[in-house]
């Protein structure tokens, strides 16, 4: 028996998210009396490794393979299918993120394993399995009860709180098997978007609408995010409008976020935009409209007008920072 | 080149969602079912390029009972050529992918598309339980679909970026935002809503896959609080709450 957790290393590093898995893992695997193995893929320096057993993993494997630079659901999945089978997993617990999307489905079917996607809390019984999602685009939850000896779960990031539970962690190379064809879907190149705070990985958001009326005023908002540490997003329209690229698109059809902090500038609020953004901790919204439907979901609100309002804002976050020397070193941790 | 599409039935997106037998069912009271989002933007690409000149015969697959019914036919009036139910109730996606995966194996298909997930369930996980029954590669949240030749180009979100790849036939694709570049779903047109009625629609009975999840029971979110207002004049009152009283920055 064993929680088994794929870890991500993004150029052999490990991010936040990695670490609210690990957390995650472990908090499971001591209600069901088990170890909590990570795998990750590629060669890492052992204290990079060893960073996962401050949050609960006893063991990490490394997956060697060269060909494992490049990404492919197909070896991926078989890769840990063999990590998984060798070491007796019997809950594989990924990230509701694009890799952990791709690849568990797949191997739920190697498993014959029932998959729940998007979880957002520990199973509320082992026996029956039962564990908490997201359904109905963030406008319910769901019990979901899995039948299958092996179950598997995506995690929603942002969903279990990080916390340090340091155990000794040993680490393990390994050299899979990668199956013949599996990069039959020939990796071309990567092209990334920068360094910029992605819009899953933010834990403050300041995101702008149809009301700010066109790309060239948004300064004032990567202002905002500039001094608060956070990332910038969009609505929909914005994006379709090419005002902002799409990887900023929070929604429905877009990212699910779920940040500590969501302030919505000039956005109205339709159901499909909250779907994506209703699993924030806190939501500040800005508008003109006294009747957009978003004062019903927010906590607390401005109704005004963005010109006016976020200028002032923004004085008086730099005027907050200045005063509070703490705080930022919250937001840079 | 042979298409095969799966079509998701899931509420319309302004659905108001309610749930009643002691929340373990969906309340069906007036919603409206429409086709899966994500689908509708993949069909629609789908027939973009059909209509670009390449030969495309498009097959729009359903797992569902007899209710599904309307939604098959509204993508055959978008313009999918035939289409297959398979009547049984579409809960556990193993299930659901493996009928697909029968489906593919009786037809003479070079690419399976779905969408990236239903707006429902929001599982996300056919594409990939379908290439792997099938033992086909396969592409996962696609924001790229350019036919040229025998070979697709594809690109796919990463974490940090967008790889571009490059896929021959066959394989199994789920379209993710940007499938359908700078134009709006389709809307079927009065002469597609006349032919999609003779259009092929064959029913066939799912064969045997264990259902391995289920759901047990549904919860709506907690009511939130009233927003409290600030005025907009006082700014650092709100900075002072989102500090003292959210505690968020």
């Amino acid at each position: 028996m064993a929680v088994l957790i794929y870890t991500q290393n993004y150029d052999g590093k490990f991010k936040k998210s990695t670490f609210e898995l690990v957390t995650y893992g472990a908090a499971a695997a001591k209600e069901l009396g088990t170890d909590v193995i990570a795998v990750t893929t590629g060669k890492l320096d052992d204290s990079i490794l060893k960073e996962l057993g401050k949050y609960g993993a006893s063991k990490v494997i490394s997956v060697t393979n060269n060909e494992l630079n490049d990404f492919s659901e197909q070896a991926y999945a078989s890769v840990i299918e063999q990590v998984a089978k060798n070491n007796g997993a019997d809950l594989i617990v990924f990230g509701n993120n694009p890799y952990g999307r791709a690849v568990a489905p797949r191997l739920a079917v190697k498993l014959n394993a029932g998959l729940a996607a998007g979880v957002i809390a520990l199973p509320s019984s082992t026996a029956p399995f039962t564990i908490k999602k997201r359904a109905y685009s963030g406008k319910a939850f769901a019990d979901i009860v899995i039948k299958s000896d092996v179950k598997i779960v995506t995690l929603n990031q942002n969903s279990y709180k990080i916390a340090e539970n340091p155990v000794d962690i040993s680490t393990e190379e390994f050299t899979a098997e990668i199956p013949t064809g599996a990069y039959a879907v020939k990796p071309i190149e990567v092209i990334k978007t920068g360094g910029k705070l992605s819009v899953t990985d933010a834990e403050i958001l300041v995101s702008g609408g149809r009301g700010l009326k066109g790309p060239e005023n948004w300064d004032m908002l990567e202002e905002m995010a500039e001094i608060i540490g956070a990332g910038t997003s969009c609505s929909r329209p914005v994006s379709d409008l090419d005002w902002r690229p799409h990887e900023e698109h929070v929604g429905q059809t877009g990212k699910v976020v779920a940040p500590n902090l969501y302030i919505a500038i000039g956005i109205s609020g339709a159901i499909q935009h909250l779907a994506g953004v209703n699993g924030s901790k806190v939501m500040v919204v800005v508008n003109t409209d006294p009747d957009a439907p978003f004062f019903e979901a927010a906590d607390y609100g401005i109704i005004g007008d963005a010109f006016e309002v976020v200028p002032k804002l923004n004085e008086a976050f730099k005027k907050f920072k200045a005063e509070n020397a703490l705080y930022v070193s919250i937001i840079t941790n | 080149m042979k298409a095969l599409i799966c079509i998701g039935h899931v509420p319309d997106t302004t659905s108001k969602i309610k749930f009643t037998d002691n929340d373990t069912k969906f309340d069906t009271t007036d919603i409206k079912y429409i086709i899966g989002p994500y689908e509708e933007l993949a069909l629609t690409r789908l027939l973009d390029i059909k209509d670009a000149g390449i030969e495309m015969h498009i097959t729009a697959v359903n797992v569902g009972t007899v209710e599904t019914e309307p939604t098959i036919r509204k993508a055959l009036a978008m313009g999918a050529d035939d289409a297959v139910r398979i009547n049984a109730d579409a809960s556990d996606n193993l299930f659901i992918a493996k009928q697909i995966a029968e489906v593919y194996k009786n037809g003479d298909y070079d690419v399976i598309v779905t969408g990236k997930e239903s707006i429902d369930y929001n599982g996300g996980q056919l594409e990939g339980m379908i290439a792997e029954f099938l033992n086909l590669p396969s592409v996962s949240g696609a924001s790229k679909f350019e036919v040229e030749g025998d070979k697709v180009h594809l690109e796919q979100e990463i974490e940090g970026g967008d790889l571009k790849l490059e896929a021959s036939f066959p394989f199994v694709v789920s379209a993710g935002k940007g499938f359908l570049p700078e134009s709006e779903p389709r809307i079927p047109n009065m002469r597609g809503i006349m032919t999609a009625r003779k259009k092929p629609l064959q029913i066939i009975e799912p064969i045997g896959q264990d259902a391995v999840t289920e759901i047990s029971k549904f919860y709506l979110p907690e009511p939130k609080p009233a927003c409290k207002m600030v005025d907009p004049d006082n700014v650092d009152e709100l900075v002072r709450l989102l500090h003292e009283e959210a505690k968020v920055i």
